[in-house]
């Protein structure tokens, strides 16, 4: 598919940089909220085609980042029991809980499998009857169709040797912690395209409307980007605050609806903590009623945690665009991608992993600079 | 675990009640749910995130976004002769 390269043309890029310094007279702070368009601005350097002044910060959209230390020490706890097959995508393994992660307890005995899909756990929970078979159904709006999905076909087939362990989070409510918050310095939002695709660009024009930020839907190639970036700076010279879909050829208005459905009937919308953010209220699905009989923090009792977080990781900050990695003291010393302090130095979509892979030592350099 | 990647499906099956598929990823073949995607056909390119088609690609709409981009007027010089470079 030929088109899909084109989307990586430096070409278009470079005439999208240009565009981008003729249209802004000053300067503007806009956040792009997925975890994968962090990786993808650092990794083929959009931050560094944008004039001086226009700042990127990256936003909580990192569902490994945000997961609470909570359900990541009940989830060691669960892996832990006899008899218990535990599932998960792979980078939840080397996640920090209070004392131990995944990966650790998997090395001293604990059956922890990593699977690239909810139903590959379904096709385990079929195949051994007799194990307890527990996936861990974490992320936002893109993984949740997933995880809803795996839950009903456990259902219907009665499969009670299958549950889940679930903590999935939603954009919008962190959009609106965000623009809510104290010190906020966010004027526009990216909003990641493929949470659009399954919750559609319905969702956005209220929050636009009344925080006053221009929010456009963006996709992750690099011209995505920058044309993302361009209609949000586009409507701050202007004054506007509208949702516009950069990313049409796969975000409709509707969503869809099929991945939709399945949510509604499988979860509902809970208050939801996240990781160094807090609280923030209907922020989260957890199984809905008819499905609790699936939820493995019911079913294995591991009594009460008490979780500790280390006293040094600010990515609580980092999260929320209010510090950018290098600014924290632990970067790229005591903490980096194999000494990990806090999630978003582990996982693969964490701001904190993204600038230390990428050599960023300091905002808007290269490494290089750093110094200079 | 969040990246949702493009691929085209190549076989439409059926497996435990559920619509599934073959989809490959530039050489990687992966069996996908396509429960989500009813409207999907052989040939479509899918956006799939862990083991689920979420949306179809609407190549139209993304020739479409290019040609704007084209239009942007700076491209002409760069990319002469070769716009319409073919498969
Ligand atoms: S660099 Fe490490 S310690 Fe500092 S905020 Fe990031 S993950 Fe936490």
């Amino acid at each position: 598919m030929k088109y899909l390269d084109e989307f990586r043309d430096g070409a278009i890029a470079r005439a999208l940089a240009d565009e981008i310094r003729q249209i802004v007279t000053k300067p503007w702070v806009v956040m792009e909220v997925c975890g994968g368009q962090t990786h993808s601005i650092l990794r083929n350097g959009v931050d560094q085609l944008l004039p001086e002044g226009v700042e990127l910060v990256h936003g909580p959209g990192c569902p490994v980042c945000v997961t609470p230390l909570e359900v990541i020490d009940r989830a060691l706890a669960i892996a832990q029991k006899p008899g218990v097959i535990f599932c998960s995508f792979g980078d939840m393994l080397r996640v920090p809980g209070s004392s131990t992660d995944l990966f650790r307890v998997k090395a001293e005995g604990a059956d922890v499998r990593i699977v690239y899909s909810p139903l590959d756990a379904l096709t385990l929970a079929r195949r051994d009857r007799d194990r307890q078979v527990v996936f861990f159904g974490i992320g936002f709006e893109t993984t949740a169709p997933a995880n809803a999905m795996a839950v009903k076909l456990a259902s219907d087939e009665g499969l009670d040797n299958f549950s889940m362990l679930v903590s999935h989070v939603l954009v919008p409510p962190a959009i609106e912690a965000i623009c809510r918050s104290k010190g906020n310095r966010v004027q526009g939002f990216l909003a990641a395209g493929h949470v659009c695709t399954v919750m559609g660009t319905r969702q956005y024009p209220a929050i636009a409307e009344r925080y006053g930020v221009p929010i456009v839907v963006t996709g992750f190639e690099p011209i995505d980007l920058l044309e993302g970036i361009r209609r949000a700076l586009v409507q701050l010279e202007r004054g506007e605050a509208r949702v516009e879909n950069a990313y049409a050829r796969v975000v409709s208005e509707e969503g869809n609806p099929a991945a939709r459905a399945v949510l509604d009937e499988v979860f509902e919308v809970t208050d939801q903590s996240w990781r160094g953010i807090g609280r923030i209220p209907q922020s989260g699905w957890r199984l809905a009623p008819s499905y609790r009989g699936f939820d493995a923090a019911e079913r294995f009792d591991v009594g009460a945690i008490r979780t500790v977080e280390s006293p040094e990781c600010r990515s609580g900050e980092v999260l929320q665009g209010l510090i950018t990695p290098p600014e924290c003291a632990a970067f790229g010393t005591v903490c980096t991608p194999r000494t990990p302090l806090g999630a978003t130095m582990v996982s693969s979509e964490g701001a904190c992993a993204a600038y230390f892979l990428n050599g960023r030592r300091k905002r808007g350099t290269n490494g290089v600079a750093a110094h200079a | 675990m969040c990246l949702a990647v493009p691929g085209r499906i190549e076989q439409i099956s059926e497996a435990q009640g559920t619509r599934m598929g073959r989809v490959n990823f530039g050489g990687i073949v992966k069996e996908v749910c396509l429960a989500f995607v009813p409207e999907a056909q052989v040939g479509d390119y899918t956006i799939v995130h862990v083991g689920f088609a979420l949306s179809t690609i609407d190549e139209a709409e993304a020739r479409q976004t290019l040609e704007t981009f084209r239009a942007l007027g700076v491209l002409e010089e760069e990319l002469s002769g070769d716009v319409e470079g073919g498969e």
